[in-house]
Order: C-alpha cells, then structure tokens, then sequence
C-alpha cells in the first residue's frame, strides 16, 4: 500500500473484489455460500457506513 | 490528469447522471419495497400458504394430476383459457395458475391451486396487491409499455456512463486524501462532496452489477420475440400448414413425457397454446434443475398438444441464458435474508449518492455564476480543481 496508486485505489479494489466474491458465491451455491456471500456483500457496507458516520475527533 | 480531459471527463459525468438522476431515483425508491415482496405481501395477508394436511398424508404428499388442477382453477372462469401455469422450488404443494380471455391477456386471473389435493386454495391479488402492483410497474416500465422499458434500459446505460466517469473523476479529487475521509469542519458542499465520493466508490461494483443486469432485462420483451422469431420457428416449422387444434392432449401426461425425458430436472412452468412461451400447436413445458444456479437455467421442451408426443427441445439460447442468469443479480433475491438487507443498504446508499450529485451540481452552478462574476473583474483562468476547491 505504498505506491501512489495502491494508496488511492488499493481500498477501492479489494471492496469491488469482495462484492464480486459476494456476488457469485450466492448464485452458485446455498447455505455456506450464502454465508460468504453475507459476509463479502458485507464489507463494503460496513466501510461505507463506518467512513461516513464516523467523526474524527479535532 | 491534464486540465482538458478532466474538463472533459467532468461533463460526462455531469450530464450522464443529470438525465438519468430523476429516473435512477424512482427505480432506487420502487425497487426498495420490492426487494422485501415477500415480506410485504406477507404483511398485507396477500401471500398465499398450502393448507396443512393431515398428518398421514402430509408425510407422503400425493401429487395431483394436472389436468384436475387445471378443471379445479377453471371452474372459477369457465370462460377463460388457461395461460401457465408454475411451481416455485421451495413451494411443491402450490400451482400457481393463469387464466386469461386469451393467451396474451395482461388481466389474467392468478389461482393458486393445492397441488396435493386439486383444491383450489385462493385467488391472490393480483401482482401482491395495489401497492406492490404499483411498484413494480414504475419500476419496470412506468405504465409506458415497450417504450417505458426500453426507456429506463437507456436510462441504465446513462448510469453506467455516469458510474465509470465517477472512477475516473475518483482520482483527481482523492490522490491527496486517505480512503474514506470526509471533511466534516470544512463546509457543507466539501463534506458531500466527500460523502458522494466515499459512497460512490464503496457501492461501485454493485450498482454497475444492478444497473447492468437491470438494462438487460429491460430487453426481456424483444430477446423473446427474437427467439420465437428464430428456434421457434424452426422448431414448429413442420406445424405451419396445421389445422387449428380441436381437442387437447392431457397436460398431466404432457408434463410426465417431459420429466421423463430430461431425467433430474423439475417442471418450472408450463406454457400453453399461443403465449409467447409455446406455439399455438404446443405446450412448452419448461424444466429446470433443483441447485442454486442450475434452478436458473430452464430447457424447453415442445409437446404437441394434439396428439402429446414430444416435438423438439433444446437448450436455450445464450442471449435467454443470459437475461436469465442476470434477473438473480438485478433482484438480489437468492442469497437469504442477509443478502436482501444488505440489498436495501445499498440501494439506500445509492440513493444518498444520486442525491448528493444533485445537490454538488447545484451547489456548483451557483458557485459557477458567482465567480463567473467575479472573473469579469479579475481577469483570469484559474484550474479547474482550484476553482471548485477540492483539493485538500
């Protein structure tokens, strides 16, 4: 995460990578792939919501 | 990135999500509730349920002959003819029976009929009710027919656009950020400028996911006319100098050839004569497997329902295959509760990033004009990133 680049899309890429993951895992399987599928969809709303909502103090 | 494709790239991404803002809002607020049909018409006491049987015969359910189900639901109508009738993998002891005045009536009469006994259970509302029905017709095509959908599908591609013009602008207003900064202290338009940014990103994958495969199925209606333009057609091309048919072969045993024919597979549902899913000369009977991904993909089979011999079935084309694989990624309704809730989430946040892009380009316009004023007094051309104050 050093590079200029990773530093502005490193975060990006792995929260499309897991909703990918999240996506396809559902469709392909249930029960333990509906599981992964909760928890990969889950990231990237949980990062949405955690940036957004959090203050910083100062 | 240089000042002129940045300039250019801003008004892509300007005008893209200024046309399709309205729209993508209405989609984002109808498709909400219907997300959660299930539950809503649970709610509203639309949903239908099979009776319990006793408990003797619950363990080893009967199926019911087809041809009673059909008798069952008809003696509500005896006027109309049937149009489909289907069964959903997780509910076996329900037939879910359309009838209609002809094979393309957009009135159709749904019953659901206890697939055990015969017995016809309700008559549910028709598409889950007032509400849910209004629902999904702005969502689907606005009341407009053909041209609504095909509408919202541009609309979907203007969304596309304007999502990956949004990447390409991710750049030049985050490279001296870390992830997931908003600035609060600043100003008001900085703090959603930031908020639109962050959720943008953060939703990026799953709304061109959403907005892709909403887009192909806006095509639903024409890559079925190409379809029976083309297969069917060659299919029934020995049926074209056919007599219009006088008496109709059993469905139960048009259904039991099927199912004997493509070992494994279950039936989906049943098109009969002249919907646009068979021929005027035969049911379709649509199979399709049990597993997660394989209860998606349905294979046709033709029966002659003169005479109820198997006339041809094949595999469907790519372009159905498609439309098909796509509707489970457009409705997010295969994963479980979790997946649905994490649906509505993210439909929320695209909703406050399409509200966001709303206000910036208002908050942008005013300050535009402002210095646009100010400009005629002190001459000069300032950067496109100075002038609207993004960077940090």
């Amino acid at each position: 995460m050093s590079s200029p680049f990773m530093k502005l899309w490193g975060v990006p890429i792995l929260l499309g990578i897991l909703t990918v993951v999240g996506l396809l895992s559902a469709l392909f399987g249930d029960g333990i792939w509906d599981a992964l599928s909760a928890v990969t969809l889950g990231v990237p709303v949980a990062v949405g919501a955690w940036f957004s909502l959090r203050r910083k103090p100062g | 990135m240089s000042a002129q494709s940045l300039r250019w790239w801003s008004w892509i991404h300007k005008w893209s999500s200024l046309v399709c803002t309205v729209f993508m809002l209405l989609l984002c607020l109808t498709g909400l509730p219907l997300i959660y049909h299930h539950e809503i018409g649970h709610l509203l006491g639309n949903d239908v349920e099979a009776p319990a049987l006793a408990p003797e015969v619950a363990a080893n359910p009967p199926k019911a002959n087809l041809d009673d189900v059909i008798a069952s639901a008809k003696t509500l109508y005896p006027n109309k003819i049937m149009m489909y009738m289907s069964q959903e993998l997780d509910e076996p002891a329900i037939w879910n029976v359309t009838l209609g005045d002809h094979p393309n009536d957009e009135h159709y009469k749904p019953i659901a009929v206890d697939a055990r006994t015969a017995k016809v259970i309700t008559e549910p509302a028709f598409e889950g009710g007032a509400f849910m029905s209004t629902m999904l017709r702005l969502h689907v095509d606005m009341f407009a027919g053909l041209p609504g959908m095909l509408f919202l599908g541009f609309m979907g591609l203007l969304l596309i656009v304007a999502i990956i013009s949004g990447v390409v602008l991710y750049a030049p207003f985050m490279r001296k950020l870390d992830f997931g900064t908003v600035r609060h202290e600043r100003s008001t338009r900085l703090k959603w400028l930031d908020l639109h940014n962050l959720l943008g990103i953060v939703t990026l994958v799953w709304a061109l996911v959403v907005g892709a495969t909403g887009v192909i199925n806006t095509l639903a209606d024409v890559l079925l006319k190409v379809w029976q333009a083309t297969e069917i057609a060659a299919m029934i091309e020995p049926y074209k100098d056919a007599k219009p048919l006088v008496t109709m072969a059993s469905v139960d045993a048009a259904m039991k050839t099927a199912v004997a024919a493509e070992p494994g597979m279950q039936v989906g549902f049943i098109a009969f004569p002249g919907t646009p899913f068979a021929t005027p000369h035969h049911y379709g009977v649509y199979m399709h497997g049990d597993q997660a991904f394989s209860s998606r993909l349905y294979k046709p089979v033709l029966i002659d329902a003169g005479n109820g011999t198997i006339t041809d079935r094949r595999e469907l084309p790519w372009y159905l295959t498609a439309l098909l694989v796509s509707q489970p990624l457009h409705f997010g309704d295969y994963g479980g509760g979790w997946m649905q809730f994490l649906w509505a989430v993210l439909d929320i946040a695209t909703i406050i990033v399409l509200g966001s892009g709303l206000y910036l380009w208002y908050k942008r316009g005013r300050r535009a004009k402002a210095e646009a004023r100010q400009d005629k007094a002190v001459a000069g051309v300032q950067p496109v990133l100075a002038r609207s104050g993004e960077q940090a």
